[in-house]
């Protein structure tokens, strides 16, 4: 992993020319070095001609470079032919004099050779094609076809130097093609001994039935490059070099979040939703409901007015918009406005580097926010579980540049060891849904829980999950004496309570009213009791008063008494005594 | 260069590509004189062509050796390249006689 320096020297550096060819001049950094020869092999059909070809059309096209590609195997015609898939129209710019076409035909059985000669004829060849349209870039395809039209190898071997030598004096761009040689040789004649200053090398190799091909650069000199092997696509758009590995983890992070589709759902992730430009896992069994999240996802993208790119590895597009109507999800109207684009492969339609190829491609293009991959189980189909990890790595890693969300599901066979191991991914994505069948009471039902969601707080709770009419809805399970109740048992339960609830309303009131009852009869005893003392208060109070009356009234008597004997009068005045 | 000929003769149109006066050229050329007086005499047309003067025909016959003997006419075309040193290969390669 090499580590691009940001800081450029100050010094000049090897200039270089770009090729135009996507991904080819990042691994280059810049492109093919200019004024010196370039040499791309390979073995048969592995793109040598293509990519050179490539290179001379998109320096006329994009870099107003002209070119001038020398076949010595094609005639013209062939060429223009064999590259009018790719969109190039040699034909219009051969008029436009911003390329020259130039077929070399070497025919044995026309040649004698008798004494000595050199190659100056190509060399006069090449240096009034080159200067008729003041071509910057020139291809030569491929140059091993002298040795097979001439036998003089000696002389051969000096012109070609001679002919490299020219090349770099003359200050044009080269490529030269040549054919993969037997053994370690890169191509059959040595060629790889004249250019020592860049040389790629192409494969195409087959594996379990599927190709890829592949770009390495072998050597380039006075420049840093990289040097693994990158896979390439040959399609309707020419060449795409993929730079996957660059594996630095100083990606750029979104506090910004994106909310499922599903209320409930977003409720469980701290009550917002995703983490923009974060990946997530949606795993489970067949048939728990993986697509209509990660549909529910795409179709919450698009009415934000967002772009979305759904991949669809099992199911045809048109399967699932017809599915997804069902619960009430619209993904036509998405399409019609150019908001979701379906991308549906097999995955054993070619490798993972060329579905890696193919998803950049698609991404680039389309430039979504939101992307959805379902599933990505399929792809063990075409390779290993730790290629089917890798290159889930560099997807993510690629991803979370262009600050894109990611949903991936993921089917588990079995749910006990897929728990952990679903393709090794669970451990790359940020966060982890797991639907998943509770059986019980006779009947399955899904529930779902999060796994894990990095950074941000979550649920712990398991919700049961409900695809009906009216779309996807998590509820609360109901968590009874007999543990997690789901379905109609939840249902049952929650019947059982209101029940229960009514009864004890009722038997409360009852309870109640007997209270009330009862404090009437005591309070009414109460009342009886007070007038029961009352009355014996009286009574007493009488017998009091009588004594006082009677007490008074003896005391009266006794003075009248007194003062009668003492015959006073009844005014006289009282003597006093006691 | 014209092709104007009188098809009545057996006639032997050649052409002789080269770049500038270097020794191989001279040397050609003095040897294919020499052929053509003692096998074809009266019956031959030599052409030089010097491609550094005429770059331009370099393509037309598919040259890439310097120096490269064409026999135009009778045809096939048959193409000799070097220096033509060697005398029995040149006309084997000219079908002056047969091999």
């Amino acid at each position: 992993m090499s580590i691009t320096k940001q800081n450029k020297p100050a010094y000049p550096t090897l200039p270089k020319t770009s090729t135009g060819i996507i991904g080819l001049d990042e691994i280059t950094e810049g492109g093919l070095p200019t004024g010196r020869p370039t040499l791309i092999c390979g073995e048969a059909g592995c793109g040598k001609t293509l990519m050179s070809i490539e290179f001379i059309v998109r320096g006329a096209i994009e870099f107003n470079e002209p070119g001038v590609f020398v076949a010595f195997e094609e005639k013209s015609d062939e060429l223009a032919m064999n590259v009018a898939s790719l969109g190039f129209d040699l034909k219009k710019l051969q008029e436009e004099k911003m390329l020259r076409v130039d077929h070399v035909h070497i025919d044995r059985s026309e040649i004698e050779e008798t004494g000595e000669y050199d190659l100056e004829g190509l060399f006069i060849r090449l240096n009034y094609a080159i200067d008729s349209i003041g071509a910057k870039r020139i291809v030569l395809d491929t140059l091993e076809n002298l040795f097979a039209g001439l036998d003089n190898q000696a002389v051969l071997r000096t012109e070609i130097r001679r002919l490299f030598n020219w090349l770099k004096e003359k200050g044009v761009t080269a490529i030269i093609t040549g054919e993969k040689g037997d053994g370690n040789s890169l191509t059959r004649q040595g060629l790889e001994e004249y250019v020592s200053d860049c040389v790629i090398l192409l494969d195409h190799r087959v594996i379990n039935q599927i190709s890829t091909r592949r770009l390495r650069i072998i050597k380039y000199r006075g420049t840093v490059h990289g040097t693994n092997e990158y896979p390439f696509l040959i399609d309707e758009d020419g060449i795409s070099v993929l730079p996957v590995t660059s594996l630095k983890l100083a990606k750029q992070v979104s506090t910004e979040r994106v909310s499922t589709g599903i209320p409930a759902l977003d409720e469980m992730l701290g009550g917002k939703g995703f983490y923009k430009g974060g990946s997530t896992l949606v795993s489970g069994t067949a048939g728990t409901g993986k697509t209509s999240i990660s549909a529910y996802f795409a179709n919450e993208a698009c009415n934000r007015g967002q772009r979305c790119v759904y991949f669809a590895m099992e199911e045809s597009p048109n399967q699932i918009i017809r599915n997804m109507r069902s619960i009430g999800v619209d993904l036509k109207k998405h399409i019609d406005a150019g908001l979701l684009q379906f991308n549906a492969t097999r995955p054993n339609m070619y490798g993972l580097e060329m579905h890696l190829v193919a998803i950049h491609k698609v991404i680039k293009k389309f430039k979504p926010a939101v992307v959805i991959m379902d599933p990505i189980t399929n792809f063990i189909n075409v390779g290993s579980v730790s290629e089917v990890k890798n290159m889930l790595v560099r997807l993510i890693d690629f991803l979370q540049d262009e600050q894109i969300t990611v949903m991936f599901t993921a089917l588990s066979l079995n749910t006990i060891v897929n728990e952990q191991t679903d393709e090794g991914v669970s451990s790359l994505v940020d966060s982890w849904l797991l639907v998943r069948d509770i059986e019980f009471n006779g009947e399955r039902n899904r529930g779902l829980y999060v796994m894990k969601a990095r950074g941000m707080k979550h649920s712990n709770q398991v919700r049961e999950f409900v695809i009906s009419d009216d779309g996807l809805n998590l509820i609360d399970v109901y968590l009874g004496p007999d543990g997690v109740l789901t379905g109609s048992a939840r249902k049952q339960q929650i019947l059982l309570e209101q029940t229960g609830a009514a009864i004890h309303t009722h038997s409360i009131g009852r309870k109640d009213r007997e209270i009330a009852r009862k404090r009437k009869v005591l309070e009414a005893k109460i009342a009886s009791l007070n007038s029961e003392y009352e009355s014996v208060e009286e009574e007493l109070n009488k017998v009091y008063l009588e004594d006082e009356l009677r007490k008074q009234i003896l005391e009266k008597n006794r003075e009248e008494i007194t003062r009668i004997r003492r015959g006073e009068t009844a005014t006289a005045k009282p003597t006093g005594g006691k | 260069m014209e092709i104007d000929e009188i098809t009545e003769d057996k006639k032997w149109e050649l052409r002789l590509y080269v770049a500038g006066k270097t020794p191989k050229s001279v040397t050609a050329l003095a040897n294919l004189k020499k052929y053509c007086e003692e096998h074809l005499k009266g019956q031959y047309r030599i052409e030089v062509i010097d491609l550094l003067v005429q770059p331009q025909l370099a393509e037309g016959d598919q040259i890439l050796a310097i120096p490269t003997l064409v026999r135009k006419v009778p045809e096939p075309i048959r193409k000799i390249i070097g220096d033509l040193s060697n005398e029995e290969k040149v006309l084997v390669g000219l079908n002056i006689r047969p091999a």
